[in-house]
């Protein structure tokens, strides 16, 4: 048996069984214990009792993709569990426990090569009085894992706490059955041991990453339309909003949300709204209407699968064009992407900063993959980024709320501000925001608001930039967690890649791209879309000094390490 | 109304920007601007803690005509914009200003729920029952014979009833005016941003351009024969059964309007994070 | 839902079969309906126990056809069903299903609808006034005893589960 440096874990079972819960309560144990993880969820259409994975990959390092391959699958039962073949792979090394009453195992796991161990879960849990077959899931986890009974038992009688010590014995009983009943079998993986480290860790979702960073950079208000796989984060905003004396308002539709933070900002309070592509379509119009009158707001788009509904409950990255090309005239903003659930937090505030900082609007491309994910991480280091926007309190001469000013950023009137009245206005306006048609008004507000993007000095953040590779691995969004270990894959086998993340999607940082492409020899653009919709967004913009390859296909399915790694090695 | 020290000086004419409207001599638009200006100066409100919101249209051009601040925003989301910023600023005086193009059709949604919400703010409809902006096409309250170039010889389908369908959507004060009496007007505007809660006023404003025969509505108009109730069953009633004529304050609601608590923050920021901490 | 067993109103024999035919073919309709849904939400037992009732209420609705000797019972009834006669007093209340429930609960769901049929053709039985109707209410009401009977066996091999049976550690998902 070898020490991995990541173990990958799937517990499958349809509602009710609690597949989910017990990955959960995996994550919590080994995070307390020092390792890395990161939850997915993989779920039938149905709203209740559907078939439903629960993913779990653990690691002694930060884990943000998902695997190429797990080592245990777990079993409670099998009905409709063919669904997730394409998700779930198994192979020769894989460990499957299943239960004989819960029907028959899928061809991913019958035709893989798979090791099956049947353990009558079910009818384990019914001999104990309160018993649950997902606590003798998790008992078999916790053994083969290596992890002890009382363990486990943490987090559950903190979770059960409510519903009495029996329960909590029930569950005690059932772990340790299942802990029993591993006793002999044999996982070929042993997870590594952590580093020792006192960082404090959190446990937590990419969109509450994003909230918590919302709020950070100084959002106060948000306005909320439901939609997966946005919810969360507005579920989340919404009792925190009222604890730092912040409102969320639920909106009637998307166009509602929007107009509502753009009112808001506009009163002085910075104001966000989070939702997925069908919502973004429908705010794109407001966009445009922050973009002239110069409104800061933030619009998180958590990306699902497109066009139309689409896939829901699924990753792609198909919203790049939309969002840096949707809005008509030419309407300059910001548009940015987390690359992971910990850099939600870190590029929703610097985004909140930065829309307040440039008066304009944001939009922070997540992506359902990093976006309902949660991962054990260590706590985010704090950033100075908080929102202030330049305020207008000198009024002794006329107030020019679009005066053209150096660096294109002109002070901002709040209402009740005496002297300072202005209309806000999406017509084309002068200085002074008076409406007109004049051709040198207009083109002295187009060159306002392109040269305040344009000649802001965004740093370092603007990319991750990692290696020295001649080949250049060039991606975005929640892909630069798979890139970066595929690129470790590529070192292990003497092939040097540097990869190189933008952050900052919009405005373009050509100067900047090119000092990071500097002496490359092949470039291969890596995204999660049907058209290249990012590999054209490069062409576009971009002076690539070498021959490219991309690599990119549509979900549902993550794109792994493992894929990115073949079509470097493909690519010496 | 939110409460502001009062300035007795105030004259109308404190209250008007020096931009000229655009509007078509003979609009009645330019009584609503005056209605406006009187019923701000009556207040006594500072320009500066007004915000007049509004969509796109003729009547949407009005926040630019005053001193107040102002947001033209875009189509039909007047009343959301006005939400957010009502709900994050309650020290505002905010009124929005729409049309019977911009209120009922394209926003009619946010009509409906900006009455249910009854934020405290006050909504001007100003009906012309037609589309100026876009050279007149038939609006939600245009008549169903009405010619025009795109719906010749009528649309066949009845208009709207903005007054009812803001009754049973909750709003909490509903008037009608006439454009042509900007003093009556002017009252009823006090009266309305002086209720708590969502108060709608449509006020009838002939389009001297494609409506010429609406400058019989002041033949028309009458004051409403009974006073306003609080009784929705008889103010239902009322406005289902008139003529479109009676002006007046229709409709006064005793529901308490909404305003989530802002500015009391109860924790150090950092102690969000105990959501995330094992 | 208790709908007063008296309805739908019979005036003659033809009426009494067409009513009982329709109770059948609705317990058939309403119980596949059920199996369906749990066949979509992984209930694999409760697909058996209603796919069980539903072809045990499809042999009923045969044994009213036989009843009905050379009369064409289906073709009146789909003829006759008039809205009045939707309101079935043996609607099997579909209302209450839930995706985990148990046998159990299934069989209290047949063992109610069962017992108002059964109240329905003793109505019936007691008020006619046309004795061939009422011999034939009387023929129903024995028959549905028997059904009262065999569910009630059948209850006595899955006995009520506890408080738990609908506890779910999971989270709802969100589709949309």
């Amino acid at each position: 048996m070898t020490a991995s440096p990541s173990i990958s874990i799937a517990i499958i079972g349809s509602g009710g069984s609690g597949a989910l819960t017990t990955v959960n309560f995996l994550l919590e144990v080994a995070s307390s214990a020092g390792w890395h993880g990161l939850f997915t969820r993989t779920l039938g259409p149905q709203i209740r009792g559907g078939e439903a994975a629960g993913l779990l990959r653990l690691a002694v390092h930060p884990v943000d993709c998902p695997p190429d391959q797990f080592d245990l699958i777990i079993g409670i039962d099998w009905l409709n569990a063919h669904r997730f073949g394409a998700e779930i792979k198994a192979g020769p090394k894989t460990l499957v426990i299943s239960d004989p009453r819960g029907g028959e195992p899928p061809p991913m796991v019958t035709q893989s090569g798979a090791h099956v161990v049947e353990i009558p879960m079910k009818e384990m849990a019914k001999s104990i009085s309160g018993g649950r077959p997902n606590m003798i899931a998790l008992g078999i986890a916790s053994r083969l894992l290596g992890f002890t009974v009382e363990q486990m038992l943490a987090p559950i009688a903190k979770q059960l706490s409510g519903k009495g010590a029996a329960a909590i014995e029930a569950s005690r009983a059932g772990i340790k059955a299942g802990f029993a009943a591993a006793a002999g079998i044999k996982l070929d993986v042993k997870l590594a041991a952590p580093s020792p480290s006192d960082a404090r860790r959190w446990l937590l979702s990419g969109n509450e990453a994003t909230a918590l960073g919302a709020i950070r950079g100084g959002v106060r208000f948000a306005a909320a339309y439901p939609i997966t796989p946005a919810t969360e984060i507005l579920e989340w905003l919404s009792p925190s909003l009222a604890k730092v004396g912040g409102i969320l308002l639920q909106a009637e539709d998307e166009l509602a949300a929007i107009n509502m933070i753009i009112g808001s900002s506009y009163g002085g309070t910075p104001a966000l709204t989070a939702t997925s592509g069908p919502g973004l379509s429908l705010m794109i119009e407001a966009i445009g209407l922050a973009t002239a009158s110069e409104i800061p707001i933030v619009v998180v788009d958590v990306m699902r699968g497109g066009p139309s509904t689409g896939i829901p409950t699924k990753s792609e990255q198909t919203d790049l064009n939309i969002a840096i090309y949707g809005l008509h005239g030419d309407a300059p903003h910001l548009v940015l992407a987390p690359q992971s659930v910990a850099d939600c937090l870190f590029t929703t505030q610097w985004a909140t900063y930065l829309a307040e900082a440039l008066q304009t609007p944001a939009i922070v491309l997540s992506d359902q993959f990093m976006g309902q994910a949660r991962a054990a991480i260590e706590r985010p280091a704090d950033v100075a980024f908080i929102g202030a926007r330049a305020v207008a309190t000198d009024m002794s001469s006329a107030y020019k709320r679009y005066a053209l000013a150096p660096g294109g950023v002109s002070a901002m009137a709040i209402p009740g501000t005496p002297g300072g009245q202005y209309t806000a206005d999406g017509l084309t306006h002068s200085e002074f925001g008076i409406p007109t048609s004049s051709a040198a008004d207009h083109l002295a507000q187009l060159d306002k608001r392109r040269d305040k993007l344009e000649r802001f000095n965004y740093g370092d953040h603007w990319a991750s930039i990692e290696g020295s590779g001649e080949l250049a691995l060039i991606t975005w969004g929640s892909l630069t967690g798979a890139a970066r270990e595929a690129v470790g894959r590529a070192a292990a086998d003497g092939v040097d890649v540097r990869v190189i993340a933008p952050r900052l999607l919009a405005p373009v940082q050509p100067e900047r791209l090119a000092a990071a492409l500097d002496g490359v020899k092949r470039i291969l653009v890596v995204e999660q879309t049907h058209s290249g919709q990012f590999h054209r967004y490069l062409r576009a913009h971009y002076d690539l000094p070498a021959p490219v390859r991309a690599f990119h296909r549509p979900g549902p399915l993550p794109i792994t390490a493992g894929e990115i790694h073949r079509a470097i090695m493909d690519w010496r | 109304m939110s409460s502001v020290t009062t300035r007795l000086a105030c004259k109308p004419g404190d209250y008007k920007s020096d931009l000229k409207p655009i509007w078509c001599p003979g609009c009645g638009d330019y009584h609503v601007l005056m209605s406006f200006t009187r019923a701000f100066a009556k207040l006594g409100l500072p320009p500066e803690q007004i915000t007049v919101v509004s969509g796109i249209g003729c009547s949407s051009r009005i926040p630019a005509y005053t001193s107040c601040y102002g947001f033209h925003g875009v189509h039909g989301r007047s009343l959301a914009l006005a939400a957010g910023l009502k709900v994050t600023r309650p020290d505002l005086t905010v009124v929005v200003a729409s049309g019977d193009g911009d209120g009922y059709s394209i926003g009619g949604n946010h009509f409906l729920h900006a009455c249910r919400r009854n934020i405290d703010m006050t909504y001007v409809v100003m009906d012309n029952r037609i589309y100026g902006m876009t050279k007149g096409q038939p609006s939600p309250t245009t008549e169903p014979e009405f010619d025009t170039a795109l719906t010749p010889g009528g649309t066949g389908v009845a208009p709207f009833h903005p007054l009812v369908v803001a009754l049973a959507s909750g709003a909490n004060f509903i008037a009608r005016c006439f454009s042509g009496q900007p003093n009556e007007t002017a009252d009823v505007l006090v009266e309305a941003i002086k209720h708590p809660g969502f108060s709608f006023v449509e006020i009838l404003s002939p389009c001297v351009t494609f409506r010429p025969d609406e400058q019989d509505w002041k033949e028309q108009v009458r004051p409403a024969p009974v006073a306003a109730t609080n009784d929705q069953g008889k103010a239902a009633r009322r406005l289902m059964t008139d003529d479109g004529f009676n002006l007046g304050i229709l409709y006064r609601g005793n529901r308490a309007p909404f305003q989530p608590a802002i500015g009391v923050s109860s924790i150090d920021l950092s102690e969000l994070e105990k959501d995330f901490e094992l | 839902m208790s709908k007063p067993p008296t309805a739908p109103k019979v005036s003659s024999l033809n009426d009494l079969l067409a009513a009982a035919w329709l109770i059948e073919s609705d317990a058939v309709d309403r119980y596949n309906l059920l199996a369906d849904q749990m066949e979509t939400h992984n209930n694999p037992e409760l697909v058996k126990v209603f796919r069980d009732l539903a072809r045990a209420e499809g042999i009923h609705g045969e044994e009213i056809r036989r009843l009905a000797g050379d009369f064409d019972v289906v073709g009146y009834a789909r003829q006759t069903a008039r809205i009045e006669n939707i309101g079935l007093p043996a609607e099997v209340e579909i209302d209450s299903a839930h995706y985990l429930m148990t046998p159990w609960h299934a069989l209290q769901m047949s063992l109610a609808g069962e017992k108002r049929a059964l109240a329905y053709f003793t109505h019936i039985a007691e008020t006619a006034t046309d004795p061939k109707v009422k011999a034939m209410a009387m023929e129903l009401m024995e028959e549905e005893v028997e059904h009262v009977n065999l569910v009630n066996r059948l209850l006595h091999r899955y006995p009520q589960p506890d408080d738990s049976w609908a506890d779910d550690p999971d989270p709802p998902a969100s589709p949309e």
